[in-house]
Order: C-alpha cells, then structure tokens, then sequence
C-alpha cells in the first residue's frame, strides 16, 4: 500500500506527557476512578482480616478492633471510603452507556438503568446499617 | 466589550521549523464569527501563508477540528465571544503527525475506518430492483451512530489514542457499530474478528472524553462500551455452547 505521506518533508509528532492526565480535570477524574480500585481491593483485605479474627477468637478480635482504631489505620480507611464512594457513584452513572436496553422499540432512558442500581445500594446499605446499629 | 482579540496560533513549516511555534494575531471580536472566521480573517488580511483545513463551515464536513484552549473543537461550531477577552490559543488537533501549521496527517484514522468495515454487508445481494425495508424503530437502533462526519475530534481526545497509535479509536468501533446495528447488514462477525482484538475494544478504557468532544452527540464511548458487552455475551456463548453458534 502507498503510503500517503511518504513524499512529504516531514511531520511534527508531539510526544504524549508522562502528566497528561494532570491536564484536563476529566482526564484526573479518569485516573482517580481507575485508582479507586485499589481501595476497592483495601476495603476487601480488611473484611478478610475481621473475618479471619473473629474465626480466632475474641482476643485476636479484640487486638483486630484495636488496630482499626489506630490513627494511621482510621485516616487510610477515611481516604478509602472516599475513594469507594466515588467508585460506585461513577460506576453506576457509566452503567447506562454500556447498557443499551430497549423496550417496545425504544431506548430506555438513564435513569432506568441507574436508578435502581442506587435504590438497590441504599435498601442494601440500609440493611447492613440495620444489623450493625439494632443493638 | 472589546472589540479586538488576540489569537495564538500554532505555525510549523516543516521545511525549516524544527518543531512547532506560536505566531500571535490581533483579529476582530464580533459576535457572529466563530474561530474558523477569524483564522480565515488571519489568512486574508494579516498572513496568506497560515495553513488550515476547513469546507462547510456548518459542522457538517468534518474538516475544520483543532484544538480550541486546549480542548478538542470544530472551529466553525466554536464562537470567539466565548472565549473574550482572550488570548484564544488554536493549535492542531492532538494526537496527530502535524503536516504544516493547523493541518495534520490523518492518514492513520483512514486507514482504521476502512478495516473497520463500515458499509452494509450481504451474504447474498439482493438485485437491483429490490428494496431493503426497515422500520422507523429499526433506524432508530442506529441512527446516533451514523451522525459521525469523521472530524476526528474523538481521537484527538482520547488519551488511550494519544499513548498506543494502534488502538482503532473511537469513531472507527462507532461506525463499525453503526452497520452492526443496522437490520440491513450481515457483517456482525466479520467485524467482530476485527474489533475484539486487543487493539480494538478491549484497548478502551473508558475516559468518556470521545463523547463529551462529539459536536454530533455520536457517544463513541457507548458504542465500545455496548460492543464490549455483545463481544463478551458470544464469547460465553462460543465458551457454553461450543458448536452450533456460527457467529450470528
């Protein structure tokens, strides 16, 4: 195949930054949605950590409660939420791009596939809030 | 409101400039003229030699994407007065070999628009006398996608472009999408060997930012993502029903 630019002087190729996701605000969001995950993973460790402890016995429970109120671990775990936060925010207003459901020959609107991604997340959060606080 | 703004505008002439320059113009402010008015203004009456692509100037041709402030724009779509009191910086689109001043090489993008297939395919034809009939909802499947005019604005702001040249790019997978969802065509699969590979859709890592720059709301973005789904439901599918499948 003949390449088209193959008689021409020459071309100007900038080179991509190491920072261009520190260029544009939605280029940063990007990256901190794709970081989120790595919270995401945390927030796993330390529900696998709770359940191995409380399998161990009251004492290593009571020594997992106070690790997760050292200051170190309140602040990480702070950050984390945040970060979980953002996470399943974002993922839930994505979903309806990827999901092109039609119904009666039309497209259904975002709402309809977001809404009750939130509405599940809140009955489900209220639920573990229920079990958690009762007593 | 003043009357006067400044404009800095990338020059590169690669007969003698080692990399590219900012050259700025004093033009006119006036509440009707859109960027690619007042480079056109720069070109008649301040420097015949600023290079630039342009043809409709109605946000129909597709010819006329830079990059407005930093951001991915048709210059014909873009009005001066947003941009007051100025300066404007106007540079060629990202992404893309830089031929001269503003005009940049898309030689790449034209190349991945045709592997991509995007025209109806037929197993068989029909003849000539023939139609092919569809239904409004069945136009409606497609009908955002076909809205693309190739202006490349979604390639100059995709950072994933920008960082693996292979990767097919956005308008490419919208596009190929376009015939997929037409009840017209029969090429799905043709397309899927194409597009499911590591440098097609699965090279997307979902920025968004191809369908925020869209000036024809295609959601390039969507259409990958939507592909990625239908991409992963054959690939289950070939995986629990290993004969039988065929692709379509």
């Amino acid at each position: 195949m003949i390449n088209p630019t193959e008689y021409l002087p020459r071309t100007y190729q900038a080179r991509v930054s190491t920072y261009w996701w520190l260029k544009r605000w939605a280029y940063l969001k990007f990256i901190l949605r794709e970081a989120s995950s790595v919270f995401v993973a945390w927030f796993v460790v330390v529900t696998l950590l709770q359940v191995r402890a409380i399998a161990s016995g009251p004492a290593a429970y009571a020594a997992s409660q106070e690790w997760l109120r050292s200051p170190f671990i309140l602040a990480l775990n702070v950050v984390s939420f945040l970060f979980v936060l953002f996470h399943a925010i974002t993922w839930f207003n994505l979903a309806p791009k990827a999901m092109a459901v039609r119904v009666g020959g039309k497209r259904l609107p975002n709402l309809a596939i977001s809404g009750p991604q939130y509405i599940a997340w809140a009955v489900i959060s209220a639920g573990v809030a229920w079990i958690l606080l009762r007593g | 409101m003043a009357n006067r703004i400044t404009l800095e505008v990338t020059r590169y002439n690669p007969a003698h400039d080692e990399k590219p320059r900012f050259e700025s113009y004093e033009v006119p402010l006036r509440k009707e003229w859109v960027i690619l008015d007042a480079l056109n203004y720069v070109k008649d009456h301040l420097d015949g030699s600023l290079s630039f692509r342009w043809s409709c100037r109605m946000g129909v041709c597709g010819s006329c994407g830079m990059t407005v402030n930093g951001v991915p724009k048709l210059t014909c779509a873009t009005f001066l007065t947003d941009y007051a009191p100025g300066p404007v910086r106007v540079e060629p689109m990202r992404n893309f070999p830089v031929l001269r001043d503003l005009v940049v090489d898309t030689s790449d993008f034209l190349v991945k628009l045709g592997k991509s297939k995007p025209w109806i395919i037929r197993k068989v034809e029909k003849p000539l006398d023939e139609e092919y009939f569809q239904t409004p909802e069945q136009l409606d499947e497609y009908k955002q996608f076909s809205m693309c005019i190739n202006c490349m604005l979604c390639y100059a702001a995709c950072p994933v472009y920008g960082l693996d040249p292979l990767f097919s790019g956005p308008a490419a997978i919208a596009l190929a999408q376009r015939y997929n969802l037409d009840s017209r065509d029969e090429g799905a699969s043709e397309r899927m060997d194409i597009l499911s590979q590591h440098d097609g859709i699965w090279g997307c890592t979902f920025v968004g930012e191809c369908t925020k720059v869209c000036p024809k709301h295609v959601d390039p973005a969507g259409a990958i993502q939507q592909y990625k789904l239908t991409a992963t439901m054959e690939w289950l599918k070939a995986l629990v029903l290993p004969r039988g499948t065929g692709g379509e």
